[in-house]
C-alpha cells in the first residue's frame, strides 16, 4: 500500500516536470519550425521521451501493465563511400557527422510515436488531476486506470510495431543473403581449384593420348588408364562438395535420417532421436542439417568428445534440436567462427542457439527455430473452449426446428390452405401475424445454421489472425 | 545365361549398361527408368540380377533403393545390385538388414572398370555380395576405436576389408599377392579375434562379417 502511495506521490511530482517540459516544448516547436533553429529539435525530442520511459517504468511497477517503447529503430551510422566521404542525398560530406545528425533528425520528425508522446505529455497533467481522489482512495484501481491512459498513447501501434518488423527482417535477410554469398564463394573456389582443375588436366592427358595412339600403343594405354584414374578423383573429388551444397541422403530422405547417415560417419559414438512426423521445408532441412553436423564436428575436433546425443524433436510448430557430448566444454561463440556461422544461418529462421558448455564439459547446445513447421502438425490447435462448443452442438441440434416445421412446413400449409394446426406456433397466432412469424422463423433457422457454421471457422481465423497480426490496431 | 534387369534414369548410362552387360554374356530382359516400372519388373520378371539406380524418377530421391527393398521384402534374397553417385552407411545397412545375401552397393564410378563391374553383378546373381569399398572404409572408420578391430594387424585389416566387399578367398589372394593358405589363416585369425563362428560359404561369411561392424 505504502508503495503504491509512493508511486502515487511520484506521479503527482512529475505534473511539475510535465508543465515546465511543456512550456520548453512548445518554445522549442517555434523556435524550431518558426526561426529555423532545428537544433533545438532532437534534445528536446529526448527529453519528451526520457520522461515517457519513466512514466512506462512507473506504470509497470505499479499496475503490471507492460508498456513496449513504440519508437522506430534509430538510423543506422552513415556508410562511408569508397572515396571516404559520406552521402546524404545529392550532398557528399568529408565528416560523418551532419548526414548523422540529418538521419536523426528525420527519424525523430518522421515517427508518429513523437507526436503521440507530445499530445500525451500536453493531456497528461489533466488526466492525472482528474484521477486525483480515485488515486488518493482506491490506489490500485485508480494506478491500473491510469496505466490503461498511459497504453493508449505511450503503447506502441500496429505500424509501429510493423516498422520494427520491417527493420530486424530487413537485417535478417541481409545476413542470411551475406551467409549465402559466402557459401557461393566457397563452392565457387572448390570448383574452381579441385573439379575444374582436373578435368583440364585430364583433357590433356586424352590430346597427349590421340599424338601418341598411333605411334606409342603402349604408352597410349598406360595414359588412359591415368586419365580414368583421374577421372574416378575428379568424381570423388565432385561428391565431396556435392555434400557440402546439400547431402543426397537430405534430399533422398530429409532431416532425420540424414542425421542418423551423419551420425554413422562420425567418429564419436552417437545416439540419435528423431520424432519428426513429416517433412520440414527443404531450407529449414538444411539449416539444422549443417548445424548439427558443425556441432558434431566441433566436438570430436575440439571438445575431445567419444559420446554423443542428438535429440530432433517439435514443439508446437518449433523445431528444436539439441546435440550433448561428453566432450571437455568450454565452447565460446565469440572464439569459433563455427558457432557464429550456426547462429547466422539459423537467423534466416528466426532460430536461436542456447550454448550451455562450462569448462569441464559437458556441452549442450539446444537450438529452436520457431513456426517452421506446419500449425495442423502440432495438434495442438487450440481447442474452442467449453461454452462455444455448447453454443455449436446447441445450434445443430436445435435449428431445424425453427426452419423445417416452424418455417417452410408451416408456409407450405398456409399456402395450400391444410386446415391442421398441430403445433405450429405461426397457424396458431391470428391471421395478419402467421405471415411475419413464418418468415422469422425460416431466417431464425437459417442463422442458427450459419452461426453454427461460422463460430468454429470463426475460431480457426481467429487463432490464425493472432499469430500473423499485431495486437491493436488504432493510431 | 543370366537374365538382367537394368534401372536407370539417365539415357546414355542406362544405353551403356545394357551394351556393357550383353557384351559380357548376360540377356538383358528389360531397361526400365522409374521406380514404378522397376518394381513391377522386379515382380513380374524375377530376374536372375538387377542394376539399379538408388535415385529414379517420379520422386528422383531413393526410388530405386526403395522399390529394392520392397521387392526384396515379397520376394527374399532376391538379386539386386544397387549402384548410386554416393555411398551410404545408412543404405548399407537397409539393404543389408535381412541378412539373406545376393545384394551389392557400389558406386557408379566402379562401372568405369568393365571387368571389376561384371565380375561383381555375377558375384551378387550367385547369392554372394558386392559391397563398395568406400562403404566398407566409412564402416571401418567408424568401428576403428573398437577393441577388437583395433586389435587387428594391419594384414588381418586388409583382408577383412576384400572380404567385407564381398571377395572370395581366390579373389583377396590375388588381389593381396598372398597365397590362398595364407588368405584362409588370416581369416581364421580375424574370426577369432572378433569372436565370430568361422564359416567356409563364403556368402555366409562375408554377411557374417558386415552384421558384425554393423552391430556396433
Amino acid at each position: 500500500m505504502l508503495r503504491k502511495y509512493g508511486i502515487v506521490l511520484a506521479l503527482l511530482a512529475l505534473i511539475a516536470y510535465e508543465v515546465v517540459a511543456v512550456a520548453t516544448a512548445f518554445l522549442t516547436v517555434v523556435a524550431t519550425f518558426g526561426l529555423g533553429m532545428v537544433f533545438l529539435f532532437p534534445p528536446q525530442v529526448q527529453m519528451i521521451r526520457a520522461l515517457t520511459e519513466l512514466t512506462r517504468k512507473l506504470v509497470r511497477h505499479s499496475s503490471g501493465i507492460e508498456i513496449e517503447a513504440p519508437y522506430l529503430p534509430p538510423p543506422p551510422p552513415p556508410q562511408r563511400q569508397a572515396d571516404g566521404m559520406y552521402r546524404h542525398g545529392r550532398t557528399l560530406y568529408k565528416s560523418p557527422r551532419v548526414p548523422a545528425w540529418s538521419d536523426r533528425w528525420k527519424w525523430m520528425l518522421t515517427d508518429r510515436a513523437t507526436f503521440r508522446d507530445a499530445l500525451w505529455m500536453l493531456l497528461d497533467p489533466l488526466v492525472k488531476l482528474g484521477l486525483v481522489p480515485l488515486l488518493l482512495l482506491m490506489p490500485g484501481r485508480g494506478l491500473r486506470l491510469y496505466g490503461l491512459w498511459c497504453e493508449m498513447l505511450l503503447g506502441p501501434t500496429a505500424a509501429s510495431r510493423l516498422a520494427s518488423q520491417v527493420s530486424h527482417l530487413s537485417r535478417v535477410r541481409n545476413l542470411a543473403v551475406d551467409s549465402q554469398a559466402a557459401e557461393m564463394r566457397r563452392i565457387e573456389r572448390d570448383l574452381h581449384d579441385g573439379t575444374q582443375a582436373r578435368l583440364v588436366a585430364i583433357g590433356m592427358t586424352l590430346g597427349a593420348v590421340e599424338q601418341l595412339v598411333d605411334d606409342d600403343p603402349a604408352a597410349a594405354k598406360a595414359l588412359l588408364a591415368k586419365a580414368r584414374d583421374a577421372s574416378a578423383e575428379t568424381l570423388t573429388e565432385l561428391r565431396r562438395v556435392i555434400r557440402g551444397i546439400h547431402p543426397p541422403v537430405l534430399a533422398e530422405r530429409g532431416l532425420g535420417d540424414a542425421v542418423r547417415a551423419l551420425a554413422m560417419d562420425s567418429a564419436l559414438k552417437v545416439t540419435v532421436d528423431v520424432d519428426l512426423p513429416h517433412r520440414p521445408e527443404a531450407p529449414v532441412e538444411a539449416a539444422a542439417y549443417f548445424a548439427v553436423s558443425e556441432l558434431l564436428a566441433n566436438a570430436s575436433r575440439h571438445g575431445g568428445a567419444t559420446r554423443a546425443t542428438i535429440d530432433i524433436s517439435t514443439n508446437g510448430p518449433n523445431l528444436r534440436i539439441t546435440v550433448a557430448d561428453d566432450g571437455w566444454g568450454g565452447a565460446d561463440p565469440a572464439k569459433g567462427s563455427g558457432l557464429s556461422g550456426i547462429e547466422r544461418r539459423l537467423a534466416a529462421f528466426d532460430g536461436v542457439m542456447a550454448l550451455h558448455s562450462p569448462p569441464g564439459g559437458p556441452t549442450t547446445v539446444t537450438m529452436e527455430l520457431p513456426r517452421v513447421l506446419p500449425e495442423y502438425w502440432a495438434g495442438d490447435l487450440p481447442k474452442l473452449p467449453r461454452w462455444k462448443m455448447i453454443t455449436v452442438v446447441t445450434l445443430w441440434g436445435t435449428a431445424w426446428c425453427p426452419l423445417f416445421p416452424q418455417g417452410i412446413v408451416a408456409a407450405i400449409f398456409k399456402i395450400f390452405g391444410v386446415d391442421e394446426k398441430t403445433w405450429f406456433l405461426a397457424l396458431h397466432l391470428p391471421a395478419p401475424y402467421q405471415w411475419p412469424v413464418i418468415a422469422l422463423m425460416i431466417v431464425l433457422g437459417t442463422l442458427m445454421y450459419v452461426a453454427a457454421v461460422a463460430i468454429p471457422a470463426n475460431h480457426n481465423r481467429e487463432v490464425w489472425m493472432c499469430n500473423a497480426t499485431p495486437t491493436r490496431l488504432w493510431f | 545365361m543370366n537374365r538382367v534387369l537394368v534401372a536407370e534414369d539417365l539415357y546414355l548410362l542406362r544405353d551403356g549398361l545394357v551394351h556393357l552387360l550383353q557384351a559380357h554374356g548376360f540377356e538383358v530382359v528389360a531397361a526400365v527408368e522409374s521406380g514404378p516400372e522397376l518394381l513391377k519388373g522386379l515382380l513380374e520378371l524375377r530376374p536372375d540380377v538387377s542394376v539399379v539406380d538408388v535415385r529414379l524418377p517420379p520422386t528422383h530421391t531413393d526410388e530405386g533403393l526403395q522399390a529394392s527393398l520392397a521387392a526384396r521384402r515379397q520376394v527374399p534374397g532376391l538379386p539386386i545390385l544397387v549402384l548410386s553417385q554416393h555411398v551410404e552407411q545408412l543404405y548399407a545397412r537397409e539393404l543389408l538388414a535381412d541378412g539373406s545375401g545376393a545384394i551389392g552397393y557400389l558406386l557408379k564410378d566402379r562401372v568405369f572398370n568393365a571387368e571389376q563391374f561384371v565380375d561383381a553383378v555375377r558375384r551378387v546373381a550367385a547369392g554372394g555380395t558386392a559391397m563398395d569399398p568406400e562403404v566398407i572404409a566409412k564402416l571401418l572408420a567408424s568401428n576403428a576405436t573398437h577393441e577388437p578391430l583395433a586389435a587387428l594387424t594391419p594384414r588381418e585389416r586388409d583382408v577383412l576389408e576384400a572380404m567385407a566387399e564381398g571377395r572370395s578367398n581366390a579373389a583377396i589372394s590375388q588381389r593381396l599377392f598372398l597365397s590362398e593358405s595364407a588368405v584362409a589363416k588370416h581369416t581364421a585369425g580375424i574370426f577369432a579375434k572378433l569372436g565370430l563362428a568361422p564359416s567356409d560359404d563364403d556368402n555366409r561369411r562375408v554377411l557374417a562379417v558386415l552384421a558384425y561392424l554393423n552391430s556396433r
